[in-house]
């Protein structure tokens, strides 16, 4: 036990300490505690810098369109697989779309860029059939489907393990009875299928808007450059760069400290709208 | 598709569907696995195949007709590509016995009744889920700590994570009370009990956790970048500056001189050997998945 907890002290809790230069000017030579403090001066910074709100605008646009086309993916693939009679047939579909989950975001960038660049898998077989190419990677406007289709792509997948465990625990004497009934297919899953496996979507629902400020840290910074800061920089790129890249440590860790805190209200709102409509919600 | 060929599980009241359904989902199933299998074989194509082809292509392979392993030999015979690899695989033993050690303690420590702190612990760590440090408190706490260019700094700010080790809780826990109740009677103390009692009945949930402790160190590159020198660089790294950066590797010293391969077999293949190592150890767990993301899953 020892060794975990030490480890949460000192990279959890010493760290969240740091937090604590948000509120300072930094000096890197001075280190962090001869740092001088400024106070709110970071935040009032920040609320000024157009820069800044541009990457919020940025996170929420993303984070909505991820809302509207990511979160019904996972749900439509596992209604599909969960339809399919053959066990045999369903398990394999399974692992393979499952598989990109494990790939790091290094690798799915890649394999985007091998088969959309100007370049690339699908612009070559579109030269060659003498039709027009278009360009995707690096094309400012392409970028937000881009990223929600990489989403898609390496994700959808694994988010069917958790609605075909709900799908699972339908009880099937139920379909009997509404087939005995003479419900079809179609009356069946609208009257059985979706009221059963509301919970588990409304649970997701709420966690995902618990955590709509972060949207693929990893994901935006590989390709940030490719499509410049306009529409490539979110809050999580943003602390990035203005901390890490830039060196204006404060002012980044106000912006990551302001991230964090409204995530977490987020989280508590969302968790409270869980109970008032009878779900469970992610924590007691 | 070749559902009529294989029995049926089809429950009596379920009419047989139409064949146009039949058809549509057919269609959807093809759909899906090629739009995951085509990309690979893309991949894999191209790495193998020779430079003319590659250049008479434009680019990329479907099929090669004549492969050769030119690519591997030119990027795994010394160079920046071998030593990354060499750094990666040891990171990822490394990193995944460490954290699955700490976190197996953990979880069991905080998995029994009784133990002293215990509650208190518990809402100490699921508080770091709900309210993580911050990227620039962590980056500064990683060079206050003097582990800048050390491999421990890839490792030590992620020793535990949260979500693998509630899963291993909920394993503990779900083990029978009784069985703890005969190890402590036949006079097992807290170690014997955890090693004979605990352990071996939650393979699976290691075996899980172990997985996503591996993947997540093998393909890890960001707190490489910010961390380590280039000459310290893992796979995932070097892979992200020369593939997606489009960095030149014949530039780095990586081909020998007069054995420059087409710089696009090079990248498939550098990306080949990212993918290879998880395609490897994929199969075996598979079959643990479900069991072990819904404990977590549920029990959180």
């Amino acid at each position: 036990m020892l060794p975990g907890l030490v480890y949460f002290l000192v990279f959890h809790y010493g760290a969240f300490l740091g937090n604590a230069v948000a509120f300072k000017e930094y000096d890197p030579f001075a280190g962090l505690w001869g740092s001088p403090w400024v106070g709110g001066g970071n935040f009032s910074r920040m609320f000024g810098d157009p820069d800044f709100w541009h990457a919020t605008w940025n996170t929420l646009y993303i984070a909505v369109l991820q809302l509207v086309f990511y979160f019904p993916v996972p749900l439509a693939i596992a209604l599909l697989l969960h339809s399919l009679t053959s066990d045999l047939l369903r398990r394999f579909v399974q692992s393979v779309v499952y598989l990109p989950h494990f790939l790091s975001w290094v690798i799915v960038v890649a394999l985007f860029q091998q088969v959309l660049s100007d370049t690339g898998l699908l612009n070559s077989f579109l030269g060659d059939s003498g039709l027009h190419t278009v360009d995707i990677i690096g094309n400012p406007d392409a970028y937000r489907p881009l990223v929600v289709a990489e989403v898609i792509w390496k994700d959808a997948g694994w988010g069917t393990i958790i609605f075909l465990a709900a799908l699972m625990q339908v009880d099937e004497q139920q379909y009997e009875a509404a087939a005995i009934d003479g419900a079809g297919p179609w009356r069946r899953f609208w009257h059985v299928t979706l009221p059963s496996i509301r919970p588990i979507v409304v649970l997701l629902l709420i966690m995902r808007l618990g955590d709509i400020l972060s949207v693929g840290f990893e994901q935006m910074l590989l390709q940030r450059q490719s499509v410049g800061p306009e529409v490539g920089e979110v809050l999580d790129t943003f602390v990035f760069w203005q901390g890490i890249v830039a060196g204006d440590t404060g002012y980044a860790a106000a912006a990551g400290l302001f991230k964090g805190l409204v995530g977490a209200l987020l989280v508590f709102v969302a968790n409270r709208v869980a109970h008032r409509l009878g779900e469970q919600g992610v924590y007691k | 598709m070749n559902r009529s060929a294989q029995a049926p599980s089809r429950p009596a009241w379920q009419e047989k569907p139409k064949p146009v359904t039949q058809a549509a989902k057919g269609l959807a199933v093809l759909a899906l696995l090629a739009l995951v299998l085509v990309p690979f074989l893309v991949i894999v194509s191209t790495s193998l195949a020779s430079n003319k082809e590659v250049v008479a292509n434009g680019g990329w392979v479907l099929w090669p007709t004549e492969p050769t392993l030119r690519a591997y030999e030119n990027i795994l015979s010394g160079g920046i590509v071998t030593k990354a690899l060499g750094v990666s695989i040891g990171i990822t033993a490394l990193g995944t016995l460490l954290s699955l050690a700490c976190t197996a303690f953990l979880a069991y420590a905080l998995s029994r009744p009784g133990v002293f702190g215990g509650r208190p612990v518990l809402l100490l760590v699921l508080f770091t889920f709900l309210f993580p440090p911050g990227m620039i408190p962590a980056f500064l706490l990683v060079k206050g700590l003097g582990l800048q260019n050390m491999y421990a700094a890839l490792v030590a700010p992620v020793l535990i994570n949260v979500f693998n080790l509630v899963v291993l809780r909920g394993f503990f826990q779900g083990i029978p009370e009784e069985l703890y109740e005969a190890a402590r009677l036949d006079g097992a103390g807290d170690w014997a009990t955890f090693w004979r009692i605990a352990l071996p009945l939650s393979k699976a949930a290691l075996a899980v956790v172990g997985l996503f402790y591996a993947v997540s160190y093998w393909n890890s590159w960001f707190t490489a970048s910010i961390y380590l020198e280039s000459d310290h660089w893992p796979l995932s790294q070097v892979l992200r500056t020369y593939v997606i950066g489009g960095a030149q590797i014949a530039d780095t010293g990586l081909s020998e001189a007069g054995m420059v391969s087409a710089p696009q077999t090079t990248q498939m293949a550098v990306l080949v050997i990212a993918v290879v190592p998880i395609l490897l150890v994929y199969p075996f767990l598979q079959k643990y998945f479900t069991k072990g993301v819904l404990t977590g899953a549920i029990k959180s």
